[in-house]
């Protein structure tokens, strides 16, 4: 096996088992959040639109922004991580570039994304 | 101090542990080695397991002996002088190519021949993974001793230079140990008290947390973590 076989079989053992629905850039999704408070464990929802896709394998992550009280708030998932426990499309987005950074300098009604109909969410 | 074992750096990767926290990890492919000598205090003045590791190509060639009238040339390994050869086969161990030392206190434990390999790990440990750091040549202070630069604009010509290197007349040299430009890198260095973040014994594989010195394909050696003062 050369190196980059022995990596790959690394990774699989790691590698979510179950698919999540396929994201695309622009989409408006709903991410369930492990979290652990003390010994109790529950799961956070985090909604917001997908601003940028990279890596590949185990290294795959989104980075979802949404707008909190006014404060803009972006967060990194890796999609392999077992803290992310679900995805849930809410509304599929129209858009013409791979990574949304514009959104970062708008505010209000010019921030908001297309919403287009011919993919299906889930 | 208690044997290590010899292995090949592979790469590196990002892994999750239980809490679900993502953990870079270098993959390190550790054994199957061979006990190729046992050094004796009676013997040789100190006591030491002798470890092998590393397969050989097969390819032979000839050897450079009278031959015999009529008979065929003599063939040997090629990639072992005749002197390697001869120590390994006392072992009955096959050719290896890499042979390391490691220090023990008792050598009653050990046969010539015996088969280390990943087992004598327990995932959790802490290691020290001893290895030869990439070779970057001759660097300046900046990356070699963490200088600062001067201003590379505003009519400066002092961008990396490394300023005064001393008084003048008095004391009339440089004193020693004085941080200047030179040879970087390709070292043996050792990275230490690294957790091993998994073993895997059926394909020989150690995964520990963290960064270890050298290029992908660089020979380790992993050994338990020396802690001071114990």
């Amino acid at each position: 096996m050369n190196a980059t076989a022995i990596i790959q079989a690394v990774e699989a053992q790691y590698l979510r088992a179950s698919a999540l629905p396929q994201v695309y850039i622009g989409d408006t999704i709903r991410v369930g959040v492990k979290i652990i408070e003390g010994n109790k464990e529950r799961t956070q929802p985090y909604e917001g639109i997908v601003i940028s896709r990279r890596g590949s394998g185990i290294n795959q992550a989104i980075t979802v922004r949404k707008v909190f009280q006014g404060v803009g708030v972006e967060r990194v998932f890796l999609l392999h991580s077992p803290k992310l426990e679900s995805i849930k499309v809410v509304q599929r987005g129209k858009v013409r570039r791979a990574k949304l950074y514009y959104l970062r300098d708008r505010i209000g009604k010019s921030a908001r994304i297309k919403q287009r109909f011919d993919r299906p969410l889930t | 101090m208690s044997v290590g074992i010899l292995g090949k750096k592979v790469g590196m990767t990002q892994l999750f542990d239980q809490k679900g926290n993502a953990v870079p990890v270098t993959i390190i492919q550790a054994g199957p080695c061979r006990v190729t000598q046992i050094k004796t205090v009676a013997k040789e003045g100190y006591a030491a397991i002798q470890l092998g590791f590393g397969a050989v190509g097969a390819a032979t060639r000839v050897l450079k002996t009278k031959a015999v009238e009529g008979g065929e040339s003599r063939r040997a390994n090629k990639y072992l002088t005749l002197g390697q050869q001869g120590h390994l086969r006392k072992s009955g161990a096959d050719l290896l190519r890499h042979l390391r030392e490691y220090r023990v206190t008792d050598v009653s434990a050990y046969q010539l021949g015996q088969e280390i390999n990943v087992t004598q790990f327990q995932e959790g440990e802490h290691v020290d993974v001893v290895s030869t750091s990439i070779g970057r040549g001759f660097a300046g202070n900046q990356k070699r001793n963490n200088f600062g630069r001067g201003p590379m604009a505003h009519g400066s010509k002092n961008h990396r230079a490394p300023g005064s290197i001393g008084a003048g007349t008095t004391p009339g040299r440089v004193f020693p140990g004085l941080r200047m430009a030179g040879r970087l890198g390709g070292k043996r260095t050792t990275a230490k008290k690294l957790m091993l973040f998994k073993i895997d014994s059926v394909n020989h594989l150690l995964l520990v947390k963290g960064t270890v010195p050298g290029k992908s394909g660089t020979l380790v050696s992993v050994v338990p973590a020396k802690v001071v003062g114990k």
